[in-house]
């Protein structure tokens, strides 16, 4: 047993345990929190992976922006404690049935079809030079440039609806009042 | 030393606990914290096949690792809406229970 499998086993162990957490607190910030600790620790694969980029972009953009963005409205809604009762009471066990049988046939499929071959080995510190950055930028605004500038459209995109949902309808208001 | 699978049934563990998190709860705060947990299982998986083409072939390899990054953006977007639609509701409704944004429904 490699100390890489190690730092494996432990990381999956911690990302499964705070997914499970997100899944069951009855906090809702708990579950936000527990949420960035999953991101963190799949950061730490891709560092593991050997792709640093997108180890800090993961960190920078998921736990850093959209989980504060995540709180921020949690805490605007005073939705911490928000408990429903159930009103489909067969839904809960049907889902972990459901969820269970799902797991256990995509590890046995991947297993049954498994090339234990295919190892993956840690990065050599090559992996975290400028000049893999470089290489990664040039297949970026090369290969996937068109990709990139339809990405950068749909955020404009997502800006401008949030604006619009966010913004108070004066407007509109006044004129349904006059009618 | 590990196998790639290792990294792909992690990914499947992830997936199906979002999936979960979707089927059974009722807070639709939680509900988006779960796809998004979706989507980091999907990348996981991206990066961990890039990088085991990466070392079967012996040369750089960042197709996997860009599609992380498109990823991550659509994800970005998908939240801002998103949570922007669930203030919206709340606002309306003073409630956000899932189970009574059926005002669609004919």
């Amino acid at each position: 047993m490699t100390s890489e499998l190690i730092v494996f086993l432990v990381l999956s162990l911690v990302a499964i345990a705070s997914a499970l957490g997100m899944l069951f607190s009855r906090n809702t910030i708990y579950s936000a929190l527990f949420l960035v600790l999953n991101f963190i620790t799949v950061a730490v694969f891709y560092l593991m992976l050997g792709a640093p980029f997108i180890a800090m972009s993961q960190i920078t953009v998921y736990a850093g922006a959209i989980m504060v963005l995540f709180l921020f409205v949690i805490m605007l809604l005073g939705a911490e404690q928000m408990t429903a009762p159930d009103a489909l009471s067969w839904q809960k066990p049907l889902a972990f049935l459901l969820a269970l049988t799902l797991t256990v046939e995509s590890v046995y499929l991947i297993f049954a079809r498994a090339k234990l071959d295919t190892v993956i080995t840690a990065p050599d510190a090559a992996t975290n030079s400028m000049e893999n950055l470089r290489e990664m930028a040039m297949t970026l605004f090369d290969k996937f440039l068109l990709p990139f500038e339809v990405t950068s459209i749909l955020l404009l995109v997502a800006m401008v609806g949030a604006i619009v949902l966010a913004k108070k309808e004066k407007g509109a208001r006044a004129k349904t009042s006059n009618s | 030393m590990i196998s790639t699978d290792y990294y792909i049934i992690l990914s499947a563990i992830l997936f199906t606990i979002g999936a979960l998190g979707v089927l059974i709860r009722r807070n639709p705060l939680v509900i988006f914290m779960s796809i998004e947990l979706m989507l980091n299982a999907a990348n996981l998986a991206f990066v961990a096949f890039g990088r085991s083409w990466e070392i079967a072939k012996g040369e750089a390899f960042f197709n996997g690792q860009i599609f992380v990054f498109f990823v991550i953006a659509v994800a970005a977007a998908e939240v801002a809406v998103g949570l922007a639609l669930i203030v919206e509701i709340f606002k309306t409704k003073k409630n956000i229970n899932i189970d009574e944004m059926n005002s669609l429904k004919g």
